[in-house]
């Protein structure tokens, strides 16, 4: 168990005000970008179902897909690593670095090898890992987890980057000019790319007929480390695979204008092969991934393609901050993939949610995210995990929505769901929830209830 | 039994029922010309932060180059024969030692108007690196190869055989501090693209 959860977290991170609105305005900001750019687009809602459909049939297919793309990939030169969980992945990652005494990485954005928790078991067995993503490296020298996938960052203003930087990278005290501030990122890192024989990379797609794998970043940074080194590590889902490489387009159009607006990232890299006298490998990883596709609810969160949309649109997760989540995958779809991982742990983020919907309106491949939410919470409850006080009003409300024309729309849901059962929707009436404006609940029970379940949880 | 075997089996006994691919067909009808996807292309090129310049031929790109960029004594290289004069060509086998390069030239295979990417494969130059390590960057692309989007893209490559291939759009950026957009995070600062 968590010693807080996410609504006592979000209460911390609530009693900074201006700052929460500052996340708030920032994350709306992006959202609106994304709106821009997907209006653009008159075939839209047509991509996100093709997106959806392929990654359904790959996922339906997948045991194929994965023996088709190993082969082609080894006939391409690339050597392909299985790992069951974190730990196998992390071995075969050591196991490379010292059969060419290597103690040095230069490593991109990869949220797997965040989940694998790579970088302290390097670190425990004499390996440095530098992180070269800019927001990554921000946190990374902070000591801090990455706040979003997409924007590791988010959460820190520029005056403590500036403050960062000043200690680690020697920027004159006081500024916190981002150009100036990225210029000396840039300037370190640069030296790192050059003198690192090693480099790890995550993967977006890769393609069953082809056996290559796409990388995308606006930095450059997959690519400075990748061509630099004498050994390129890719490590990926197992549920990345998809079959063929046309597939690609509807991928490339969906992920960069869901995830910040533009019409593609800066760099779509294609590794086929590796280069000349050069060793590519890739770490196929299911830690856990084969369990939520045995669970028919939850196994199309294994579509998400980590544009961080549902992050960015989400009012709970924008006034309450990624670091809430305790999760190495916060916002919505990682309060659904967390509780597979560990239920027990992570019993408290499916109900992160305001059931508003948002989440699975912007998903670029369609997923139901809220809709496994409210999934999850039975499960929780029925599971055990959640408090006695909860467990009687559950039962209560599910009987209400067991009615399907009640729970067709998830507003109506969401209302029922406020008059029955209040926690399902706000938990602990954190502190985003005095932001939100939610409908009227009769204040009598309301109180009853709150000052019963507060005890209760005290 | 290996984690392999136990993974493919796990996926065997968990993955649903087959589903189908849905046909795409829709994608691949355009109704663009040729001079609006040109047009759209350099309007989407200054929008990702880069620049475009229809030219007519090799000289005009050298006379360009020259007023646009300071590279007396500076590093040039190209992957392009046509621009000796100005360029030296990529010769060595450690490609570290391209980190002083100023500004490097490469030819492209084609680009798509509606994200201002260009199309580099290895068909073109061996290394990978030349994309990326460059303090500026100029792409050269044919004028009559520039397709509506991705979809038509990806009909180009779909057989292509290639050890590595990039869809590049833009210099490299970064907007982690405080969603400031700052040009320049790793790679190239700028990007200039000459449409030939
Ligand atoms: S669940 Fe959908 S919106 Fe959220 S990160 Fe994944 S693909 Fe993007």
């Amino acid at each position: 168990m968590k010693v807080m959860d996410h609504a006592e977290k979000s209460k911390v991170f609530n009693g900074d005000e201006k700052r929460v609105d500052w996340h708030d305005e920032t994350l709306w900001f992006i959202r609106k970008k994304r709106d821009v750019a997907t209006h653009n687009i008159p075939e839209w809602e047509d991509l996100r179902e093709a997106g959806s459909q392929i990654k359904n049939h790959s996922l339906s297919n997948l045991n194929h897909y994965l023996q088709q793309f190993e082969t082609n990939a080894k006939a391409n030169g690339i050597v392909i690593h299985w790992a069951k969980d974190g730990e196998e992945h992390n071995k075969i990652v050591l196991g490379l670095l010292q059969k060419h005494q290597i103690t040095e990485m230069v490593k991109s954005k990869s949220m797997l090898t965040e989940e694998c928790h790579l970088n302290d078991y390097l670190e425990n067995n004499g390996v440095a890992v530098v992180d070269s993503d800019l927001g990554e490296r921000i946190v990374q020298l902070a000591k801090e987890a990455p706040s979003h996938i997409v924007l590791p960052c988010i959460h820190k203003k520029k005056e403590e980057i500036g403050e960062l930087f000043h200690e680690f990278l020697g920027t004159p005290e006081g500024s916190a000019d981002p150009q100036l501030l990225t210029e000396a990122a840039r300037q370190s890192l640069r030296n790192t790319f050059l003198t690192r024989r090693a480099a790890l990379t995550g993967v977006n797609f890769a393609i069953a007929e082809t056996g290559e794998f796409v990388v995308c970043t606006n930095e450059g940074n997959a690519d400075m480390g990748a061509h630099l080194a004498d050994i390129h590590i890719a490590s990926m889902g197992i549920e990345k695979v998809i079959p063929l490489r046309k597939h690609l387009s509807i991928f490339l159009r969906l992920l960069t204008r869901s995830a910040t607006g533009q019409p593609i990232t800066t760099y779509s890299s294609h590794f086929a092969t590796p280069a000349k006298g050069k060793e590519l490998h890739i770490i196929l990883v299911d830690n856990g991934r084969t369990k939520q596709l045995a669970r028919p609810d939850f196994r199309n969160s294994l579509k998400c393609i980590r544009c961080a949309a549902c992050f960015n649109t989400c009012p709970v997760y924008r006034r309450s901050g990624g670091h809430s989540y305790q999760s190495v995958i916060a916002g919505p779809i990682g309060s659904i993939l967390m509780p597979n991982l560990d239920m027990k742990k992570h019993a408290d983020l499916p109900f992160a949610s305001s059931l508003c919907g948002s989440c699975s309106n912007v998903c670029p491949v369609k997923i139901d995210i809220h809709d496994q939410l409210y999934k999850w919470r039975q499960v929780i409850v029925k599971e055990g995990y959640a408090n006695p006080a909860k467990t009687v009003a559950m039962k209560l409300m599910a009987k209400t929505l067991a009615s399907p024309t009640l729970y067709k729309m998830a507003g109506k849901a969401a209302r029922t769901t406020l008059k029955y059962a209040p926690f399902v929707v706000n938990n602990k009436f954190n502190a985003w929830y005095l932001h939100r404006d939610m409908p009227e609940v009769p204040k009598s029970s309301f109180g009853e209830w709150y000052n019963k379940n507060r005890k209760n949880n005290d | 039994m290996t984690s392999r075997e136990k993974i493919l089996e796990a996926v065997q006994s968990s993955q649903p029922d087959l589903r189908e691919l849905p046909n795409l067909d829709l994608f691949y009808k355009t109704y663009a010309t040729v001079e609006q996807d040109r047009a759209k292309f350099i309007q989407t090129v200054q929008m990702i932060g880069a620049k475009a310049y229809e030219v007519n031929g090799y000289e005009e790109i050298i006379k360009r180059i020259k007023s646009d960029f300071e590279i007396t004594g500076k590093r040039v290289v190209s992957a392009v024969r046509e621009l000796d004069q100005i360029a030296q060509q990529y010769t060595a086998t450690d490609n570290h030692e391209l980190a002083n390069v100023e500004l490097m030239i490469l030819p492209t295979h084609f680009a798509v108007a509606e994200n201002g990417a260009c199309w580099v494969d290895d068909e073109l130059f061996e290394e990978r690196l030349l994309l990326f390590i460059p303090q500026h960057l100029v792409f050269i692309v044919k004028k009559d190869q520039i397709v509506p989007n991705l979809h038509q893209a990806y009909r180009l490559i779909a057989d292509k055989k290639y050890g590595y291939g990039a869809f590049v759009a833009g210099p490299s950026k970064t907007a982690d501090i405080e969603q400031s957009l700052v040009l320049g995070a790793h790679g190239p600062r700028s990007l200039t693209v000459f449409m030939l």
